[in-house]
Protein backbone atom coordinates (compact mmCIF):
# COMPACT_ATOMS: atom_id res chain seq x y z
CA UNK A 1 0.00 0.00 0.00
CA UNK A 2 1.31 3.47 -0.93
CA UNK A 3 1.47 6.34 1.56
CA UNK A 4 -1.75 8.39 1.45
CA UNK A 5 0.21 11.60 1.81
CA UNK A 6 3.15 11.41 -0.61
CA UNK A 7 1.78 8.56 -2.73
CA UNK A 8 5.38 7.45 -3.36
CA UNK A 9 6.77 5.48 -0.43
CA UNK A 10 5.29 2.31 1.03
CA UNK A 11 2.85 2.94 3.93
CA UNK A 12 4.31 1.37 7.07
CA UNK A 13 2.58 3.43 9.78
CA UNK A 14 -1.13 2.78 10.18
CA UNK A 15 -2.99 5.22 12.39
CA UNK A 16 -6.58 5.32 13.58
CA UNK A 17 -7.61 8.86 14.42
CA UNK A 18 -10.78 9.69 16.36
CA UNK A 19 -12.14 13.19 15.72
CA UNK A 20 -15.67 14.24 16.72
CA UNK A 21 -16.59 10.58 17.24
CA UNK A 22 -15.53 9.79 13.68
CA UNK A 23 -12.78 7.25 13.11
CA UNK A 24 -10.44 7.88 10.20
CA UNK A 25 -7.72 5.49 9.17
CA UNK A 26 -4.46 6.84 7.85
CA UNK A 27 -1.80 4.84 6.08
CA UNK A 28 1.47 6.72 5.90
CA UNK A 29 5.14 6.20 5.21
CA UNK A 30 7.48 6.80 8.13
CA UNK A 31 8.66 10.19 6.87
CA UNK A 32 5.15 11.59 6.37
CA UNK A 33 3.98 10.10 9.69
CA UNK A 34 6.78 11.92 11.47
CA UNK A 35 6.00 15.18 9.64
CA UNK A 36 2.37 14.87 10.69
CA UNK A 37 3.46 14.36 14.29
CA UNK A 38 2.48 10.70 14.64
CA UNK A 39 5.02 8.96 16.78
CA UNK A 40 4.87 5.29 15.96
CA UNK A 41 5.21 2.79 18.83
CA UNK A 42 8.61 2.05 17.31
CA UNK A 43 9.85 5.57 17.91
CA UNK A 44 8.36 5.81 21.37
CA UNK A 45 9.82 2.39 22.12
CA UNK A 46 13.29 3.67 21.23
CA UNK A 47 13.10 6.34 23.94
CA UNK A 48 14.24 5.53 27.44
CA UNK A 49 11.48 4.66 29.91
CA UNK A 50 11.91 8.04 31.59
CA UNK A 51 11.48 9.95 28.32
CA UNK A 52 8.46 7.80 27.50
CA UNK A 53 6.89 8.90 30.77
CA UNK A 54 7.63 12.54 30.08
CA UNK A 55 6.29 12.16 26.55
CA UNK A 56 3.11 10.63 27.93
CA UNK A 57 2.75 13.22 30.69
CA UNK A 58 3.05 16.06 28.19
CA UNK A 59 0.53 14.44 25.91
CA UNK A 60 -1.87 13.25 28.58
CA UNK A 61 -1.80 16.33 30.79
CA UNK A 62 -0.99 19.31 28.58
CA UNK A 63 -2.40 21.59 31.29
CA UNK A 64 -2.40 20.88 34.97
CA UNK A 65 0.70 18.68 34.85
CA UNK A 66 2.19 20.76 37.67
CA UNK A 67 -0.75 20.04 39.99
CA UNK A 68 -0.69 16.32 39.18
CA UNK A 69 3.05 16.26 39.84
CA UNK A 70 2.52 17.26 43.48
CA UNK A 71 0.52 14.12 44.34
CA UNK A 72 2.57 12.11 46.83
CA UNK A 73 2.62 8.48 47.96
CA UNK A 74 1.97 8.39 51.72
CA UNK A 75 3.90 5.15 52.10
CA UNK A 76 7.26 6.00 50.50
CA UNK A 77 6.93 9.76 49.96
CA UNK A 78 7.51 9.65 46.20
CA UNK A 79 5.98 12.56 44.29
CA UNK A 80 4.33 11.92 40.95
CA UNK A 81 6.68 14.50 39.40
CA UNK A 82 9.65 12.38 40.55
CA UNK A 83 8.08 9.33 38.92
CA UNK A 84 7.81 11.29 35.69
CA UNK A 85 11.52 12.06 35.80
CA UNK A 86 12.71 8.50 36.41
CA UNK A 87 9.85 6.33 35.17
CA UNK A 88 10.19 4.28 38.36
CA UNK A 89 7.71 4.02 41.24
CA UNK A 90 8.86 3.94 44.85
CA UNK A 91 6.84 1.11 46.38
CA UNK A 92 3.80 -1.11 45.77
CA UNK A 93 1.54 1.51 47.42
CA UNK A 94 2.41 4.05 44.68
CA UNK A 95 -0.02 2.13 42.47
CA UNK A 96 -2.82 3.18 44.84
CA UNK A 97 -1.52 6.72 45.41
CA UNK A 98 -1.17 7.57 41.70
CA UNK A 99 -4.03 5.30 40.62
CA UNK A 100 -5.88 7.73 38.35
CA UNK A 101 -2.77 8.99 36.54
CA UNK A 102 -1.13 5.59 36.35
CA UNK A 103 -4.22 4.04 34.80
CA UNK A 104 -3.84 6.40 31.86
CA UNK A 105 -0.15 5.59 31.57
CA UNK A 106 -0.87 1.86 31.76
CA UNK A 107 -3.67 2.07 29.24
CA UNK A 108 -1.26 3.84 26.93
CA UNK A 109 1.49 1.25 27.38
CA UNK A 110 -0.56 -1.95 27.59
CA UNK A 111 -3.94 -1.01 26.14
CA UNK A 112 -5.52 -2.30 29.34
CA UNK A 113 -5.73 -1.57 33.06
CA UNK A 114 -6.70 -4.99 34.35
CA UNK A 115 -4.50 -7.98 35.08
CA UNK A 116 -5.68 -11.27 33.63
CA UNK A 117 -2.64 -13.50 34.13
CA UNK A 118 -1.17 -15.61 36.88
CA UNK A 119 -1.67 -14.89 40.60
CA UNK A 120 0.60 -15.91 43.46
CA UNK A 121 0.34 -19.44 44.87
CA UNK A 122 -2.23 -19.66 47.65
CA UNK A 123 -4.22 -16.66 46.41
CA UNK A 124 -4.29 -17.94 42.85
CA UNK A 125 -7.55 -19.89 43.08
CA UNK A 126 -9.33 -17.13 45.05
CA UNK A 127 -8.11 -14.53 42.59
CA UNK A 128 -9.39 -16.63 39.69
CA UNK A 129 -12.85 -16.87 41.31
CA UNK A 130 -12.99 -13.14 42.05
CA UNK A 131 -12.03 -12.44 38.47
CA UNK A 132 -14.67 -14.85 37.19
CA UNK A 133 -17.38 -13.21 39.31
CA UNK A 134 -16.30 -9.71 38.20
CA UNK A 135 -16.43 -10.77 34.55
CA UNK A 136 -19.90 -12.32 35.02
CA UNK A 137 -21.17 -9.09 36.60
CA UNK A 138 -19.92 -7.16 33.59
CA UNK A 139 -21.61 -9.62 31.24
CA UNK A 140 -24.81 -9.27 33.26
CA UNK A 141 -24.80 -5.49 32.97
CA UNK A 142 -24.19 -5.73 29.25
CA UNK A 143 -27.02 -8.24 28.79
CA UNK A 144 -29.43 -5.99 30.73
CA UNK A 145 -28.33 -2.98 28.71
CA UNK A 146 -29.05 -4.91 25.52
CA UNK A 147 -32.38 -6.08 26.98
CA UNK A 148 -31.34 -9.73 26.60
CA UNK A 149 -33.20 -10.76 29.74
CA UNK A 150 -33.10 -14.52 29.23
CA UNK A 151 -29.34 -14.40 28.87
CA UNK A 152 -29.17 -12.13 31.94
CA UNK A 153 -31.09 -14.69 34.00
CA UNK A 154 -28.63 -17.42 33.00
CA UNK A 155 -25.68 -15.22 33.95
CA UNK A 156 -27.34 -14.33 37.30
CA UNK A 157 -27.70 -18.03 38.12
CA UNK A 158 -24.10 -18.59 37.14
CA UNK A 159 -23.00 -15.77 39.47
CA UNK A 160 -24.91 -17.36 42.38
CA UNK A 161 -23.31 -20.70 41.66
CA UNK A 162 -19.76 -19.30 41.51
CA UNK A 163 -20.32 -17.15 44.60
CA UNK A 164 -21.53 -20.10 46.64
CA UNK A 165 -18.53 -22.18 45.50
CA UNK A 166 -16.30 -19.27 46.52
CA UNK A 167 -17.96 -19.08 49.94
CA UNK A 168 -17.56 -22.86 50.44
CA UNK A 169 -13.90 -22.64 49.44
CA UNK A 170 -13.31 -19.74 51.83
CA UNK A 171 -14.99 -21.70 54.65
CA UNK A 172 -12.91 -24.79 53.94
CA UNK A 173 -9.77 -22.63 53.77
CA UNK A 174 -10.63 -21.26 57.20
CA UNK A 175 -11.26 -24.69 58.68
CA UNK A 176 -8.01 -25.90 57.06
CA UNK A 177 -6.19 -23.05 58.78
CA UNK A 178 -7.89 -23.94 62.06
CA UNK A 179 -6.90 -27.59 61.66
CA UNK A 180 -3.35 -26.57 60.80
CA UNK A 181 -3.18 -24.38 63.89
CA UNK A 182 -4.38 -27.16 66.18
CA UNK A 183 -1.97 -29.58 64.46
CA UNK A 184 0.86 -27.11 65.04
CA UNK A 185 -0.12 -26.86 68.71
CA UNK A 186 -0.17 -30.65 68.98
CA UNK A 187 3.15 -30.82 67.19
CA UNK A 188 4.56 -28.22 69.50
CA UNK A 189 3.39 -30.05 72.61
CA UNK A 190 4.95 -33.26 71.29
CA UNK A 191 8.10 -31.30 70.70
CA UNK A 192 8.17 -30.11 74.26
CA UNK A 193 7.51 -33.66 75.36
CA UNK A 194 10.59 -34.72 73.40
CA UNK A 195 12.66 -36.29 76.18
CA UNK A 196 9.69 -38.33 77.34
CA UNK A 197 9.19 -39.73 73.84
CA UNK A 198 12.82 -40.64 73.68
CA UNK A 199 12.55 -42.75 76.77
CA UNK B 1 41.35 -23.71 33.07
CA UNK B 2 41.55 -20.43 34.83
CA UNK B 3 41.48 -21.62 38.41
CA UNK B 4 45.22 -22.29 38.38
CA UNK B 5 46.19 -18.96 36.97
CA UNK B 6 44.30 -16.16 38.58
CA UNK B 7 47.06 -14.06 40.00
CA UNK B 8 47.03 -11.51 37.20
CA UNK B 9 47.16 -7.89 38.41
CA UNK B 10 46.22 -8.92 41.94
CA UNK B 11 42.70 -9.71 40.84
CA UNK B 12 40.95 -12.01 43.31
CA UNK B 13 38.78 -14.41 41.36
CA UNK B 14 35.49 -15.64 42.65
CA UNK B 15 35.67 -19.40 42.50
CA UNK B 16 32.12 -20.05 41.25
CA UNK B 17 32.63 -17.52 38.46
CA UNK B 18 35.98 -18.84 37.28
CA UNK B 19 34.60 -22.39 37.51
CA UNK B 20 32.03 -21.40 34.94
CA UNK B 21 34.72 -21.34 32.27
CA UNK B 22 34.71 -25.12 32.31
CA UNK B 23 31.10 -25.14 31.23
CA UNK B 24 29.82 -22.96 28.45
CA UNK B 25 26.34 -21.99 29.54
CA UNK B 26 24.26 -24.91 28.29
CA UNK B 27 21.60 -22.62 26.95
CA UNK B 28 24.11 -20.95 24.64
CA UNK B 29 26.37 -23.68 23.36
CA UNK B 30 23.67 -26.30 22.84
CA UNK B 31 21.84 -26.45 19.57
CA UNK B 32 18.14 -26.63 20.52
CA UNK B 33 15.09 -26.63 18.26
CA UNK B 34 15.15 -24.19 15.32
CA UNK B 35 18.75 -23.37 16.13
CA UNK B 36 19.43 -22.47 12.49
CA UNK B 37 17.60 -19.19 12.85
CA UNK B 38 17.30 -18.82 16.60
CA UNK B 39 20.19 -18.52 19.00
CA UNK B 40 18.33 -18.56 22.29
CA UNK B 41 15.08 -18.00 24.13
CA UNK B 42 14.77 -16.15 27.40
CA UNK B 43 11.87 -15.56 29.78
CA UNK B 44 11.98 -13.31 32.80
CA UNK B 45 9.43 -12.67 35.53
CA UNK B 46 9.58 -9.52 37.67
CA UNK B 47 8.39 -9.82 41.28
CA UNK B 48 8.53 -7.63 44.38
CA UNK B 49 8.00 -8.30 48.06
CA UNK B 50 4.85 -7.04 49.73
CA UNK B 51 5.22 -3.91 51.84
CA UNK B 52 8.81 -3.22 50.80
CA UNK B 53 10.04 -0.22 48.86
CA UNK B 54 11.32 -1.02 45.37
CA UNK B 55 15.15 -1.25 45.16
CA UNK B 56 15.56 2.20 43.57
CA UNK B 57 14.00 3.87 46.61
CA UNK B 58 14.89 1.45 49.41
CA UNK B 59 17.48 2.09 52.11
CA UNK B 60 20.55 -0.14 52.46
CA UNK B 61 19.08 -2.09 55.39
CA UNK B 62 15.85 -2.74 53.50
CA UNK B 63 17.83 -4.00 50.50
CA UNK B 64 19.87 -6.22 52.78
CA UNK B 65 16.65 -7.60 54.30
CA UNK B 66 15.29 -8.38 50.81
CA UNK B 67 18.58 -9.95 49.72
CA UNK B 68 18.66 -12.27 52.70
CA UNK B 69 14.99 -13.20 52.48
CA UNK B 70 15.23 -14.05 48.78
CA UNK B 71 18.51 -15.91 49.22
CA UNK B 72 17.09 -18.03 52.00
CA UNK B 73 13.84 -18.65 50.06
CA UNK B 74 15.93 -19.75 47.08
CA UNK B 75 17.39 -22.59 49.16
CA UNK B 76 14.02 -24.32 48.94
CA UNK B 77 13.77 -24.02 45.17
CA UNK B 78 14.43 -27.43 43.62
CA UNK B 79 14.72 -25.97 40.11
CA UNK B 80 17.87 -24.11 41.20
CA UNK B 81 19.85 -27.33 41.45
CA UNK B 82 23.50 -26.97 42.35
CA UNK B 83 22.78 -23.29 43.03
CA UNK B 84 25.46 -20.65 43.20
CA UNK B 85 24.86 -17.60 45.33
CA UNK B 86 26.80 -14.48 44.44
CA UNK B 87 26.76 -11.01 45.97
CA UNK B 88 27.47 -8.55 43.18
CA UNK B 89 29.36 -6.26 45.54
CA UNK B 90 32.09 -8.85 45.97
CA UNK B 91 32.67 -9.31 42.26
CA UNK B 92 35.36 -7.59 40.22
CA UNK B 93 34.49 -5.52 37.14
CA UNK B 94 35.74 -8.37 34.98
CA UNK B 95 33.60 -10.97 36.74
CA UNK B 96 30.55 -8.78 36.30
CA UNK B 97 31.37 -8.40 32.60
CA UNK B 98 31.68 -12.18 32.36
CA UNK B 99 28.26 -12.78 33.96
CA UNK B 100 26.77 -10.14 31.69
CA UNK B 101 28.17 -11.93 28.64
CA UNK B 102 26.63 -15.13 29.95
CA UNK B 103 23.29 -13.23 30.04
CA UNK B 104 23.01 -14.13 33.75
CA UNK B 105 22.93 -10.50 34.87
CA UNK B 106 21.75 -7.29 33.24
CA UNK B 107 23.71 -4.08 32.65
CA UNK B 108 21.80 -2.56 35.57
CA UNK B 109 22.83 -5.30 37.97
CA UNK B 110 26.42 -5.35 36.67
CA UNK B 111 26.79 -1.66 37.45
CA UNK B 112 24.86 -1.70 40.71
CA UNK B 113 26.26 -1.26 44.15
CA UNK B 114 25.45 -2.81 47.51
CA UNK B 115 23.04 -5.54 48.46
CA UNK B 116 22.45 -7.00 45.01
CA UNK B 117 22.69 -10.69 44.37
CA UNK B 118 22.45 -13.47 41.87
CA UNK B 119 21.35 -17.06 42.42
CA UNK B 120 21.60 -19.47 39.53
CA UNK B 121 21.41 -23.17 38.80
CA UNK B 122 24.62 -25.03 37.96
CA UNK B 123 23.50 -25.54 34.36
CA UNK B 124 22.82 -21.76 34.05
CA UNK B 125 19.34 -22.49 32.68
CA UNK B 126 17.59 -20.53 35.42
CA UNK B 127 18.65 -17.71 37.66
CA UNK B 128 17.30 -15.07 40.01
CA UNK B 129 18.62 -11.51 40.08
CA UNK B 130 18.02 -9.87 43.45
CA UNK B 131 17.52 -6.11 43.94
CA UNK B 132 17.87 -5.17 40.31
CA UNK B 133 15.11 -2.76 39.24
CA UNK B 134 12.69 -5.08 41.07
CA UNK B 135 13.40 -7.17 44.16
CA UNK B 136 13.25 -10.37 42.16
CA UNK B 137 13.90 -11.02 38.50
CA UNK B 138 13.60 -14.69 37.69
CA UNK B 139 15.01 -15.68 34.33
CA UNK B 140 15.14 -18.87 32.34
CA UNK B 141 17.30 -19.41 29.26
CA UNK B 142 17.27 -22.14 26.63
CA UNK B 143 19.10 -22.73 23.35
CA UNK B 144 17.03 -22.38 20.16
CA UNK B 145 13.30 -21.74 20.20
CA UNK B 146 11.78 -22.96 23.50
CA UNK B 147 9.29 -20.39 24.74
CA UNK B 148 6.99 -22.75 26.65
CA UNK B 149 9.86 -24.64 28.28
CA UNK B 150 11.46 -21.36 29.35
CA UNK B 151 8.23 -19.99 30.77
CA UNK B 152 7.55 -23.20 32.66
CA UNK B 153 11.04 -23.18 34.17
CA UNK B 154 10.72 -19.55 35.30
CA UNK B 155 7.19 -20.11 36.54
CA UNK B 156 8.27 -23.12 38.62
CA UNK B 157 10.94 -21.02 40.34
CA UNK B 158 8.31 -18.30 40.82
CA UNK B 159 5.86 -20.75 42.46
CA UNK B 160 8.51 -22.16 44.75
CA UNK B 161 9.85 -18.75 45.80
CA UNK B 162 6.26 -17.55 46.22
CA UNK B 163 5.49 -20.36 48.65
CA UNK B 164 7.77 -18.75 51.23
CA UNK B 165 7.75 -15.09 50.16
CA UNK B 166 4.72 -12.82 49.95
CA UNK B 167 4.67 -10.91 46.69
CA UNK B 168 3.32 -7.41 46.05
CA UNK B 169 0.20 -8.21 44.05
CA UNK B 170 -3.09 -6.48 43.37
CA UNK B 171 -6.23 -7.95 41.84
CA UNK B 172 -6.47 -5.05 39.40
CA UNK B 173 -2.87 -4.61 38.32
CA UNK B 174 -1.36 -8.02 39.02
CA UNK B 175 2.28 -8.24 40.11
CA UNK B 176 3.37 -4.73 41.08
CA UNK B 177 6.69 -3.66 39.59
CA UNK B 178 8.93 -0.62 39.89
CA UNK B 179 8.21 0.36 36.31
CA UNK B 180 4.62 0.32 35.00
CA UNK B 181 5.90 -1.16 31.72
CA UNK B 182 6.27 -4.51 33.55
CA UNK B 183 3.21 -4.45 35.79
CA UNK B 184 0.68 -7.29 35.46
CA UNK B 185 2.36 -10.52 34.51
CA UNK B 186 5.88 -9.12 34.94
CA UNK B 187 6.70 -11.29 31.95
CA UNK B 188 9.27 -10.45 29.34
CA UNK B 189 9.80 -13.26 26.84
CA UNK B 190 12.44 -12.74 24.20
CA UNK B 191 13.88 -14.66 21.32
CA UNK B 192 17.28 -13.92 19.78
CA UNK B 193 16.77 -14.44 16.04
CA UNK B 194 19.33 -14.36 13.28
CA UNK B 195 18.04 -12.68 10.13
CA UNK B 196 20.98 -12.15 7.75
CA UNK B 197 19.08 -12.71 4.50
CA UNK B 198 16.45 -10.10 5.40
CA UNK B 199 19.28 -7.64 6.13
CA UNK B 200 21.09 -8.45 2.86
CA UNK B 201 17.92 -8.11 0.80
CA UNK B 202 17.17 -4.82 2.61
CA UNK B 203 13.76 -6.00 3.76
CA UNK B 204 14.61 -5.94 7.44
CA UNK B 205 13.42 -2.42 8.25
CA UNK B 206 10.00 -3.02 6.80
CA UNK B 207 9.66 -6.38 8.54
CA UNK B 208 10.74 -4.99 11.91
CA UNK B 209 8.38 -2.03 11.62
CA UNK B 210 5.62 -4.62 11.25
CA UNK B 211 6.88 -6.42 14.38
CA UNK B 212 6.70 -3.14 16.31
CA UNK B 213 3.20 -2.47 15.14
CA UNK B 214 1.90 -5.69 16.67
CA UNK B 215 3.18 -4.57 20.06
CA UNK B 216 6.51 -6.41 20.17
CA UNK B 217 9.89 -4.80 20.77
CA UNK B 218 13.07 -5.26 18.76
CA UNK B 219 16.37 -4.88 20.59
CA UNK B 220 20.05 -5.61 20.14
CA UNK B 221 22.29 -8.50 21.06
CA UNK B 222 22.39 -7.87 24.82
CA UNK B 223 18.79 -6.67 25.22
CA UNK B 224 17.43 -3.27 26.15
CA UNK B 225 19.44 -0.31 24.94
CA UNK B 226 22.04 -2.36 23.07
CA UNK B 227 23.08 -2.33 19.42
CA UNK B 228 22.11 -4.78 16.76
CA UNK B 229 25.22 -6.82 16.06
CA UNK B 230 25.75 -9.54 13.48
CA UNK B 231 22.15 -9.49 12.25
CA UNK B 232 20.94 -10.83 15.60
CA UNK B 233 17.68 -9.29 16.73
CA UNK B 234 16.03 -9.75 20.08
CA UNK B 235 12.26 -9.85 19.70
CA UNK B 236 10.19 -9.55 22.87
CA UNK B 237 6.71 -8.87 24.17
CA UNK B 238 5.94 -5.45 25.60
CA UNK B 239 2.41 -5.88 26.89
CA UNK B 240 2.21 -7.27 30.42
CA UNK B 241 -1.21 -6.02 31.51
CA UNK B 242 -4.53 -7.32 30.16
CA UNK B 243 -2.96 -10.26 28.38
CA UNK B 244 -2.41 -13.72 29.86
CA UNK B 245 1.10 -15.16 29.87
CA UNK B 246 0.03 -17.91 27.47
CA UNK B 247 -1.36 -15.34 25.04
CA UNK B 248 1.81 -13.22 25.17
CA UNK B 249 3.92 -16.30 24.46
CA UNK B 250 1.65 -17.37 21.63
CA UNK B 251 1.76 -13.92 19.98
CA UNK B 252 5.53 -13.86 20.19
CA UNK B 253 5.78 -17.38 18.83
CA UNK B 254 3.54 -16.56 15.87
CA UNK B 255 5.55 -13.47 14.97
CA UNK B 256 8.89 -15.25 15.31
CA UNK B 257 7.68 -18.09 13.10
CA UNK B 258 6.59 -15.54 10.54
CA UNK B 259 9.98 -13.83 10.71
CA UNK B 260 11.70 -17.17 10.08
CA UNK B 261 9.39 -17.71 7.15
CA UNK B 262 10.29 -14.30 5.67
CA UNK B 263 13.95 -15.05 6.29
CA UNK B 264 13.67 -18.34 4.40
CA UNK B 265 12.04 -16.59 1.45
CA UNK B 266 14.78 -13.95 1.48
CA UNK B 267 17.40 -16.73 1.50
CA UNK B 268 15.75 -18.28 -1.57
CA UNK B 269 15.93 -14.91 -3.33
CA UNK B 270 19.60 -14.54 -2.39
CA UNK B 271 20.50 -17.99 -3.65
CA UNK B 272 18.61 -17.42 -6.88
CA UNK B 273 20.00 -13.96 -7.63
CA UNK B 274 23.36 -13.83 -5.91
CA UNK B 275 24.58 -17.34 -5.10
CA UNK B 276 28.24 -16.61 -5.98
CA UNK B 277 28.36 -13.43 -3.90
CA UNK B 278 26.79 -15.15 -0.89
CA UNK B 279 29.07 -18.18 -1.06
CA UNK B 280 32.03 -15.83 -1.42
CA UNK B 281 30.93 -13.84 1.64
CA UNK B 282 30.58 -16.99 3.74
CA UNK B 283 33.92 -18.51 2.70
CA UNK B 284 35.72 -15.19 3.15
CA UNK B 285 34.39 -15.07 6.71
CA UNK B 286 35.71 -18.58 7.32
CA UNK B 287 39.03 -17.53 5.74
CA UNK B 288 39.34 -14.62 8.16
CA UNK B 289 38.48 -16.85 11.11
CA UNK B 290 41.05 -19.47 10.18
CA UNK B 291 43.85 -17.08 9.18
CA UNK B 292 43.52 -13.69 10.87
CA UNK B 293 45.87 -12.74 13.72
CA UNK B 294 43.88 -9.84 15.16
CA UNK B 295 40.14 -10.01 15.66
CA UNK B 296 37.85 -7.64 17.55
CA UNK B 297 34.75 -9.01 19.31
CA UNK B 298 32.41 -7.07 17.04
CA UNK B 299 34.17 -8.48 14.00
CA UNK B 300 33.67 -11.96 15.40
CA UNK B 301 29.93 -11.41 15.74
CA UNK B 302 29.75 -10.23 12.11
CA UNK B 303 31.83 -13.12 10.78
CA UNK B 304 29.86 -15.63 12.86
CA UNK B 305 26.71 -14.29 11.27
CA UNK B 306 28.08 -14.93 7.77
CA UNK B 307 29.14 -18.48 8.67
CA UNK B 308 25.78 -19.21 10.29
CA UNK B 309 24.15 -18.08 7.05
CA UNK B 310 26.36 -20.53 5.14
CA UNK B 311 25.38 -23.35 7.53
CA UNK B 312 21.69 -22.55 7.01
CA UNK B 313 22.27 -22.69 3.26
CA UNK B 314 23.81 -26.17 3.74
CA UNK B 315 27.15 -25.07 2.31
CA UNK B 316 29.95 -27.57 2.78
CA UNK B 317 33.24 -27.28 4.65
CA UNK B 318 31.82 -25.17 7.50
CA UNK B 319 32.01 -25.73 11.25
CA UNK B 320 28.96 -26.89 13.24
CA UNK B 321 26.47 -24.31 14.58
CA UNK B 322 27.42 -25.33 18.14
CA UNK B 323 31.05 -24.35 17.51
CA UNK B 324 30.01 -20.98 16.12
CA UNK B 325 27.85 -20.39 19.22
CA UNK B 326 30.77 -21.32 21.42
CA UNK B 327 33.06 -18.91 19.56
CA UNK B 328 30.44 -16.17 19.93
CA UNK B 329 30.37 -16.77 23.67
CA UNK B 330 34.09 -17.16 24.39
CA UNK B 331 35.30 -14.42 22.04
CA UNK B 332 33.65 -11.75 24.20
CA UNK B 333 36.06 -9.50 26.13
CA UNK B 334 35.12 -10.77 29.60
CA UNK B 335 35.49 -14.40 28.58
CA UNK B 336 38.84 -13.81 26.84
CA UNK B 337 40.24 -12.20 29.98
CA UNK B 338 38.79 -14.77 32.35
CA UNK B 339 40.35 -17.52 30.24
CA UNK B 340 43.69 -15.75 30.38
CA UNK B 341 43.23 -15.20 34.12
CA UNK B 342 44.28 -11.60 33.79
CA UNK B 343 43.11 -8.25 32.53
CA UNK B 344 44.28 -7.52 28.99
CA UNK B 345 44.42 -4.51 26.69
CA UNK B 346 42.15 -4.62 23.67
CA UNK B 347 45.19 -5.29 21.42
CA UNK B 348 46.17 -8.26 23.59
CA UNK B 349 42.61 -9.52 23.52
CA UNK B 350 42.46 -9.28 19.74
CA UNK B 351 45.55 -11.48 19.47
CA UNK B 352 44.29 -14.04 22.03
CA UNK B 353 40.87 -14.06 20.39
CA UNK B 354 42.22 -14.91 16.96
CA UNK B 355 44.43 -17.66 18.47
CA UNK B 356 41.46 -19.12 20.31
CA UNK B 357 39.26 -19.15 17.20
CA UNK B 358 41.97 -20.63 14.98
CA UNK B 359 42.55 -23.39 17.52
CA UNK B 360 38.86 -24.13 17.98
CA UNK B 361 38.16 -24.27 14.24
CA UNK B 362 41.25 -26.35 13.47
CA UNK B 363 39.96 -29.08 15.80
CA UNK B 364 36.43 -28.93 14.47
CA UNK B 365 37.22 -28.73 10.77
CA UNK B 366 39.77 -31.56 11.10
CA UNK B 367 37.10 -33.72 12.75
Amino acid sequence: MKCQNCHVAEATVHVKEVKNDKVTELHLCEKCAREKGFHSMMEIGKLSIASQMVWMAENLYPEGSHRVGQVQCTECGLKYSEFLKTGRLGCPSCYGAFGAQLKQVMRRIHGSVRHVGKAPGKNGAQFERRRQIQKLHEDLELAIEREEYEKAAVIRDEIRKVESTAADAAASDQSATATATSAEVADDSEHRAGPRRQS
Amino acid sequence: MVGENNAGKGMPMNLPVSDMLRTSGKWFAGDGPWSDGILSTRVRLARNLKGMRFPGRALAEELSNVLHRVESASLGVTALEGRQLLQIEGLSVLERQFLLERHLISYDLASSGDQCGLVFAADENVGVMINEEDHIRIQALRPGFQLDECYQAASDVDDQLGSSLEYAFSDDFGYLTACPTNVGTGLRASVLVHLPALVLTRKIKKVLTGVNQVGLAVRGFYGEGTDVLGNFFQISNQITLGEKESQALLNLERVVRQLLDYEEKARDVLMKDAREQIEDKVMRALGVFTHAHLLTSEEVIGLSSAIRLGITLSMEGLPRTGIINEILLYAQPGHMQMMAGTEMSSEERNIRRSEFIRGRLKDDLAA
